[in-house]
Parts: C-alpha cells; sequence; structure tokens
C-alpha cells in the first residue's frame, strides 16, 4: 500500500527549459486518475517525476515514505511502473514473455511467482497467445500491450500508463478497460495518461488537467468536462457523449451513453 | 474521373509466412477522393498501405498475387523511388519516420525535397509555407528527437506533404494526438484533398471519419468485407458484425432504435441526432 504525494514540484531541464511549474497532486491506495491536456503540457515529465526517471529542481516527490531523491530508479520502479508512451523505447527482448517475465525475474521473486505474474500480466492483456513470437513482430497496439504486462507483472503497488489508448481500436480499449477494474480490485493505484476522452469518461471520475506545464485542475470528470473556463484554457475537447448533450440542450452532467439515452428516452415520454 | 489506385484480386503473405494478410482485395479509388480504410487491429490496414506505396512487395518481397495498379501503372512497373513521388506515405509510428540524420525540424522537413533535387531557394519557400500550415513553425530549431510525440507526428506529416505528392497514404496520423491537434490535421487533410490529393488514411476515430471522409474501405481478417461512402457503410446491418467502433452518435442513435424509438434516419454526425430523434422545438446551439 502505497500512497503518492507531490509537494510544488517543478522541473526543468539542464539547459534550462522548463517543463513542470509548481505540481501539488496526492494520490491515494487504489486510487485511479486520469491526467489530460495537450501535448507538450507536461503530462509526461509529471508522470516520470512520479516513478524517479527525474529527480524534481524544486519541491518533494514522495512514494510512501522514500523521497525520490534519496533513491535511485531502479529502487522506486519497484514501488511504481511506468509504461512508456513509446513501446519501442521499452522493448528489448526477442519475445514477448522474456519481455513480460523480465521484470518479475529482476525483481528477485521466487520462480513461482514469476511464473504466475507473467502468465496473469499476459492473460490481462489479451497477449498470451502472441507467447513466443517476436515483439516486433506484432502490430505496434498489441506492441503496447507487451509493454504493459511487462510492468504489470512487476506487481507494484503503483502503475502508470502513459497513453495506452494511443491506436488502440475497439476490443483493444474493452481489454483497457477490464484492466483497470482487475487493478482496481487489487487496490493498485492506476495513474492513466490519454487524449480519449470518451475513454475516460467511461473509466475515470477523478481527471487531472494540465495545460502549459501547470496544473488547471484536479476535479470529478462532470466538473472538468462541463466547465468552459478550464476546456478553454487548456484547449480540451469533452468526450462526444457531452457534445450531443449540449446539442440537444440537456441540463449539466451527461457523461455517459447510458444517462443520455435514459434524458432522450424520458424527454420523448 | 479518373482512376487513380486499382486493386484487383490482390492478395499477398509476407516472406516465411504461411498465411496471407491479404485475401483477394478489390477496389478502385477515384483522383482527389478521400478514403477512410477503417477495420480492427490486425485486420490487414497498414498492409494494404504498403501495397498501395510499393513497399510490398519492393522492399518487404513477399508473394504478391493480383494486380496492383497506381496512377494507370501496375506497381512492378515502378522503381520504388518513383513511387515514393507519387505516393507521400506518413508512418503510423512518428517516431520512426524521423530521420535521424537532421538535427532539427526545419531541415527534417527539408529533407525529402533535397533528395528529389529541388533547388534550395525553392525548398526554403516550401518548408516554410508547411511549417506554417501545420502550426510547428515554433519548433523549426528544435531537433526532432527532443519533440513530444504528438509534435514528431505534426512533423512527421509536414515532411510529406512537402514533398507535394499526388497520393497520400496516412496510417494513424493523430494517435498520439490531443482532440485540438487531431481536428488540426483533419483540417490539414481537407486542405489537401481541397488541392487534389487522392487520400488513403487509416484511422480508428470514427467520429472524424464520418466527418470528413467520402468513402470507406472495412478490412477484417485480410479481407475487404465492405466498402462505399461513409453513411451507407456505417447504415448497413453488417457493419455490426465486425466488431467495430460506430460514431459515437450512431452507437447512440442504434441503441436507441433497439429500445423501440424510431429514427428518420441513421445519424453518424452529432448535430443530426436532434433531427434523426425528430426533436422538434429543441434548441440547436453552434
Amino acid at each position: 500500500m502505497t500512497e503518492l504525494h507531490l509537494n510544488n514540484v517543478s522541473f526543468s531541464y539542464p539547459d534550462g527549459t522548463k517543463a513542470l511549474e509548481n505540481l501539488t497532486l496526492s494520490i491515494v491506495t487504489g486510487e485511479r486518475v486520469a491526467i489530460v491536456g495537450q501535448n507538450g503540457a507536461g503530462k509526461t515529465t509529471a508522470v516520470k517525476l512520479m516513478n524517479g526517471l527525474l529527480k524534481p529542481t524544486e519541491g518533494t516527490v514522495l512514494i510512501g515514505d522514500w523521497d525520490t531523491k534519496d533513491y535511485t530508479t531502479a529502487q522506486t520502479s519497484r514501488k511504481v511502473g511506468y509504461v512508456f508512451q513509446n513501446p519501442d523505447d521499452q522493448i528489448f527482448h526477442n519475445d514477448v514473455e522474456s519481455e513480460v517475465r523480465f521484470g518479475p525475474k529482476n525483481m528477485g521473486f521466487d520462480p513461482e511467482r514469476v511464473d504466475e505474474l507473467t502468465d496473469w500480466a499476459m492473460k490481462l492483456c489479451g497477449i498470451s497467445e502472441f507467447a513466443d513470437e517476436n515483439p516486433y513482430n506484432l502490430p505496434y497496439s498489441v506492441r503496447k500491450f507487451v509493454t504493459i504486462a511487462s510492468v504489470l507483472a512487476m506487481d507494484s503497488d503503483i502503475i502508470i500508463l502513459d497513453e495506452p489508448t494511443a491506436g488502440q481500436d475497439k476490443i483493444g480499449l474493452q481489454v483497457l478497460g477490464n484492466l483497470l477494474q482487475v487493478l482496481e480490485e487489487k487496490q493498485k493505484s492506476v495513474i492513466t495518461i490519454t487524449h480519449d476522452m470518451e475513454f475516460v469518461s467511461d473509466y475515470f471520475t477523478r481527471i487531472v488537467v494540465m495545460a502549459n506545464r501547470q496544473l488547471v485542475v484536479d476535479d470529478h470528470a462532470q466538473n472538468v468536462f462541463y466547465n468552459t473556463e478550464v476546456l478553454e484554457k487548456s484547449m480540451l475537447k469533452p468526450p462526444a457523449v457531452a457534445q450531443m448533450a449540449k446539442l440537444l440542450d440537456f441540463p449539466f452532467g451527461i457523461l455517459s451513453k447510458d444517462q443520455l439515452i435514459k434524458a432522450i428516452l424520458t424527454r420523448r415520454s | 474521373m479518373t482512376v487513380m489506385i486499382d486493386l484487383k484480386n490482390v492478395s499477398y503473405r509476407y516472406p516465411v509466412s504461411d498465411d496471407f494478410v491479404l485475401k483477394n482485395v478489390s477496389f478502385s479509388i477515384e483522383k482527389g477522393k478521400f478514403t477512410a480504410i477503417i477495420g480492427n487491429n490486425g485486420s490487414g490496414k497498414t498492409t494494404l498501405c504498403n501495397t498501395i506505396r510499393g513497399f510490398v512487395p519492393h522492399f518487404y518481397k513477399g508473394d504478391l498475387e493480383g494486380d496492383v495498379i497506381v496512377d494507370q501503372t501496375k506497381i512492378l512497373d515502378y522503381q520504388l523511388g518513383q513511387l515514393g513521388e507519387k505516393v507521400g506515405y506518413v508512418f503510423q509510428n512518428p517516431f520512426i519516420q524521423v530521420s535521424g540524420v537532421k538535427d532539427n525540424v526545419f531541415e527534417e522537413v527539408a529533407y525529402g525535397l533535397e533528395n528529389l533535387g529541388v533547388p534550395v531557394e525553392e525548398i526554403i519557400v516550401r518548408v516554410e509555407e508547411i511549417l506554417k500550415l501545420v502550426k510547428i513553425e515554433h519548433l523549426r530549431e528544435k531537433n526532432p528527437f527532443e519533440l513530444s510525440g504528438g509534435q514528431r507526428q505534426r512533423v512527421a506529416l509536414a515532411s510529406i506533404i512537402v514533398m507535394d505528392p499526388e497520393i497520400l497514404v496516412i496510417d494513424e496520423p493523430t494517435s498520439q494526438l490531443d482532440p485540438v491537434g487531431t481536428e488540426q490535421i483533419f483540417d490539414i487533410i481537407r486542405l489537401m484533398k481541397e488541392r487534389g490529393k487522392t487520400i488513403i488514411l487509416v484511422e480508428h476515430k470514427m467520429d472524424l471519419i464520418a466527418e470528413y471522409a467520402d468513402d470507406l474501405l472495412v478490412m477484417h481478417e485480410g479481407e475487404l468485407v465492405m466498402q462505399g461512402p461513409v453513411r451507407e457503410v456505417f447504415a448497413n446491418p453488417e457493419f455490426e458484425k465486425y466488431q467495430i467502433q460506430y460514431p459515437h452518435v450512431t452507437e447512440i442513435a442504434l441503441q436507441l432504435q433497439k429500445m423501440g424509438t424510431p429514427l428518420a434516419f441513421l445519424p453518424i454526425r452529432d448535430e443530426e441526432l436532434a433531427e434523426a430523434l425528430n426533436m422538434t422545438g429543441v434548441k440547436i446551439h453552434d
């Protein structure tokens, strides 16, 4: 059980380019959070600070009671697993199973647990049938699932997914949605960066919006997607359902397809 | 109208593979049309793109059956370089496309024109125009490898359209982009269409396809299972069985229809929903 706290965190690259300014954010055990915002808003920088890949230039990042400045990335990555945005930055084995197995094996788990975690993660990510394939023979969207499985197999308390929805089809999105439910049951905290607002409104209630290297708002989905000021500032588009609800002049708050259908049926009767 | 791309009974399998990834695919695309290829991952969309741009079989080898005809000439009669001028291809993964031999965005976008032997003065003018069009002027001095996924995706698109090919094959150009950036890309594609380009796009975002594309090709397990104007394909009940995303508004309308609500027609764009449901007297916002 690990909580994550970012206190007034800023990050600048060595050349002075600021990538993140004064971010304060807490994520409790088992919580599911979506981070949204335009390209270049600082989302990836924020999550790389959360698992110790980057160390803050100001402020503190606490993983449980560990200050990331006092630990190596190898140590912090045992607590916070990060799935890279680009799967090709992550994959380095010649077959899918070895790639997934590497993490838990390297963690020093006993062989049975390594087997168990490897099988569980591959199954959850829908890639068991590709166990012996070379990851580079698989489509981009499936390679992404290989990298997700590799991180899940490490059984860390906190998991960060950087744009898992990119390039996914309907079936891929369903696998992701199911995976989020399973991780919630296991009390894992999951932080997801995505541009897919339909995916966000289907699976997340807490939304963190970023723009121009800063936090804009950290709130419930309804308060985010129906807040014109926030949407304009962060150049976000509400999910399709909210746009349709607005066109039909329904009151504030409709985000899911079921809510919209119910509202339409009620109005017609 | 002239036919720009014509496939007749095309089947293909990669070298050392037992299975055909394209199975007896036939279609023609007229000059100036915007055609979207849709289908779930692994259905053969990217291989189909590779066939149109001649990488199948010129680069990947393997067994190609049937005829692939691009601008009245069989693909086997082209040199790969000639096809490169005619067919611009924007990679699915922008992390791969960046050349790696140029250290800023301006030069990266200019690279293709340099290889085509275009005079320097003309290169500068054309690159400037495209940087502006794709809204990446502010990135001109940046190293392509220091860009975010979304920024790279724009650079990748700019690097191709600057060469002004007649045919654009674009494989998931917006997967790493935010919603506003995605719309900007679609606006650029629309502009290319207005300039008379023939456009083939692979994309999963059906709401945008419904808004921008003329025709659909639906791929399923290597077969071309449906083709036709966008609205007709989505309205065909057969579409549902391929487990492909509908435009969100279509999905909602179909569900309402199943629950007994009559539809005047099947909407494929958000703004059509009120009319399709005959919800008169409803105030319509912009």
